[in-house]
């Protein structure tokens, strides 16, 4: 069987030598230099991902989160007043407590973008378990979880959220994760049915049943395949959709425990009208930041969004 | 009709009971007494063992919830130990700012989302149509926290065009002074949420109107003599609006659950600042409550959506 499928290929590339369709990577290579804007967004994107990781590296955590009360809110570019620290510049000036912004950014930075991305994986996998399971089994099953996945849809998740995060008893990064998890899940779970239900109900998942092939295969190496580009794409956007999340609930305070700098939290000092109105420094870095990653992304993402769907491709 | 909705609302029941237990399950890992308000939440935890004992807080579960239910049907959903004051009572007084922001926030949303989803549906292809499909995928990706920061910082404190707290100027006094005062302070607020609130309006219409288009329902009425405009507002448009029309039970619902955010970001004294401020000093009880009160809205919002989508949709029939 399977080498006359081989042979059936190979007749098949033959043929279509002189004009085989772009596939994979081929597709997606086309589409970012079809769309100079999608090609920048990568590049910008993938210039501060390498910059933050490792310039966060490179900094020292003890120095950056070293209070000196001498250099309390420095303006960008001023050198410290404190004698102990001779010497030092603050490329965009210090906190209250004569932090480094700039450090606090990059680790902050880290910070965001590790957890944002920890959140999106487990989720989308949460999601592509549960979703490939409903759209597979249909019927009983399918009808369950989408019960509960409509359930969740309609609490309020952000108060949720913020309830579990204040009566946990022991509050940290993995409970915090986890919280975050438990509330996500569901989006990507109904958004993988959906496209994972048209996928059940073509010949060849028949076809495969009826030939008697375990139902672990058929959803592992027969429908996943058919929507990987779909999973990669929502996890792009997904991914952008965390940090909001992230960078939001910390800025209320809500989110990574003090001790762990977030872009959030460095935004957070606006909720002080004096920082809002007179020490921009403080905040607009975190805040630019922030929009210029989850826009990146996004534009990445939608880029990525219309090399899987050959109706939408610009090339 | 009168059929479906009447069946609709009892199926609704269990869902309410549903979810009231689940919430009660939450609230009962909150300290002190999340259900009455009663108890100090900030006592030590002897003394806190103490009250809870003395109001037949350490009661099993279900009997407490059959207690509270029998309250809550009587219109007692308890008391907030901050504002020593009945819960209802305290949501009630934030429930009017709250309504009126999202008022004027969802006129905006429709006022900025239907022309351009129309015109970018018309005119596809067009220099327009692609300055709103970049307007569109901004606002999708802005998380709305930075939006409003900036737009304070910006429009509140470096251009003083807008004030950038509150709900009402203190030097209001007169009902005219305050009702403009009032006006004068929604305005930033409702201009940030619309802004981000359009995405799905003008994804939903520019697609459908782009299909419509070639449909032949349209090719009819034009070849019959409608003029091209007619088509648009008459035949077009309310088959375009469906999507948006089936949405339209959770706008509806959204008038009175408000943003966090918006209100904690222009300290607008509505629902959301009142969960946060809530959640500060751990007033359980309105904490408990509110997202009581806001789950049912999710309920109702589903509810209404169905309805109205049933009303201007007679193809669909939801049993």
């Amino acid at each position: 069987m399977a080498t006359n499928q081989d042979a059936e290929a190979a007749v098949l590339s033959d043929d279509m030598a002189a004009s085989s369709p772009p596939m994979g990577m081929k597709v997606i290579v086309r589409e970012f230099v079809r769309d100079k804007l999608a090609l920048a967004s990568l590049i910008l994107l993938v210039g501060l991902l390498v910059t933050i990781f490792i310039w966060s590296f490179l900094i020292d955590q003890d120095q950056v989160t070293n209070v000196s009360l001498w250099d309390s809110y420095l303006r960008p570019m001023a050198f410290s007043e404190d004698p102990a620290r001779e010497g030092m510049r603050f490329i965009l000036g210090t906190d209250s407590a004569g932090r480094d912004i700039f450090g606090l950014l990059i680790i902050g930075a880290r910070n965001s973008l590790l957890l944002g991305w920890s959140v999106t994986v487990v989720t989308s996998i949460i999601g592509i378990v549960i979703g490939i399971l409903a759209a597979y089994y249909a019927g009983l099953i399918d009808n369950i979880i989408m019960r509960i996945i409509d359930f969740i849809m309609i609490l309020p998740q952000l108060m949720i959220i913020i309830i579990f995060i204040t009566i946990v008893p022991t509050y940290n990064v993995l409970t915090f994760a986890l919280i975050l998890i438990v509330f996500n899940w569901h989006g990507q779970a109904r958004f993988i049915r959906g496209r994972a239900l048209t996928v059940g109900r073509l010949d060849f998942i028949s076809a495969s049943k009826t030939m008697g092939t375990p139902s672990l295969v058929i959803m592992l190496r027969e429908m996943m395949p058919n929507i990987s580009s779909l999973i990669i794409v929502n996890l792009t956007l997904n991914f952008a959709g965390s940090i909001g999340l992230e960078t939001g609930l910390s800025y209320l305070g809500f989110g990574l425990p003090p001790g762990t700098p977030s872009l959030g939290t460095l935004v957070a000092y606006a909720t002080n009208p004096d920082i809002l109105e007179n020490r921009a420094w403080v905040w607009l870095p975190a805040s630019t930041l922030i929009l210029v990653l989850v826009l990146c992304i996004n534009y990445v993402g939608r880029a990525l969004q219309r090399a899987a769907d050959a109706k939408q491709r610009l090339g | 009709m009168w059929k479906t909705i009447f069946r609709r609302i009892l199926l609704m029941i269990p869902q309410i009971i549903i979810l009231s237990i689940l919430i009660f399950i939450i609230a009962d890992f909150m300290p002190g007494d999340p259900f009455r308000g009663l108890v100090d939440p900030n006592l030590d935890p002897a003394q806190l063992e103490a009250q809870r004992e003395a109001f037949g807080l350490n009661d099993p579960l279900p009997v407490r919830y059959v207690r509270w239910v029998g309250d809550a049907l009587q219109g007692d959903f308890g008391r907030s130990f901050n504002y020593q004051q009945p819960v209802v009572a305290v949501i009630g007084g934030r429930l009017g700012n709250t309504v009126r922001l999202s008022l004027l926030s969802v006129i905006l949303t429709y006022l900025i989302g239907l022309p351009l989803g129309i015109l970018a549906g018309r005119y596809n292809e067009s220099v327009l149509d692609k300055t709103v499909l970049v307007y569109n995928f901004v606002s999708f990706a802005v998380p709305i926290f930075v939006l409003a920061l900036l737009m304070v910082w910006i429009f509140g404190y470096n251009l003083n065009w807008f004030p950038s707290r509150g709900s009402i100027s203190i030097n209001a006094n007169t009902t005219w002074e305050r009702w403009t005062s009032q006006l004068y302070h929604l305005i930033l607020p409702s201009i940030t949420t619309a802004i981000l609130g359009t995405t799905s309006i003008i994804q939903y219409l520019r697609s459908e109107i782009i299909d419509a288009k070639v449909s032949d329902y349209v090719k009819t009425a034009r070849s019959k003599g409608v003029p091209i405009s007619k088509v648009y507002t008459k035949h077009i448009f309310r088959n375009a609006s469906l999507p948006i029309a089936s949405g339209f039970g959770f706008t509806i619902v959204s008038l009175f659950t408000g943003s966090i955010f918006i209100e904690q970001i222009f300290n607008y004294r509505g629902m959301g600042y009142l969960f946060l401020q809530s959640i500060n000093t751990r007033d359980y009880s309105v904490i408990f409550v509110l997202v009581l009160f806001y789950g049912f809205l999710g309920l109702i919002g589903t509810l209404l959506s169905d309805l109205i989508l049933m009303a201007v949709d007679p193809r669909i029939r939801i049993d």
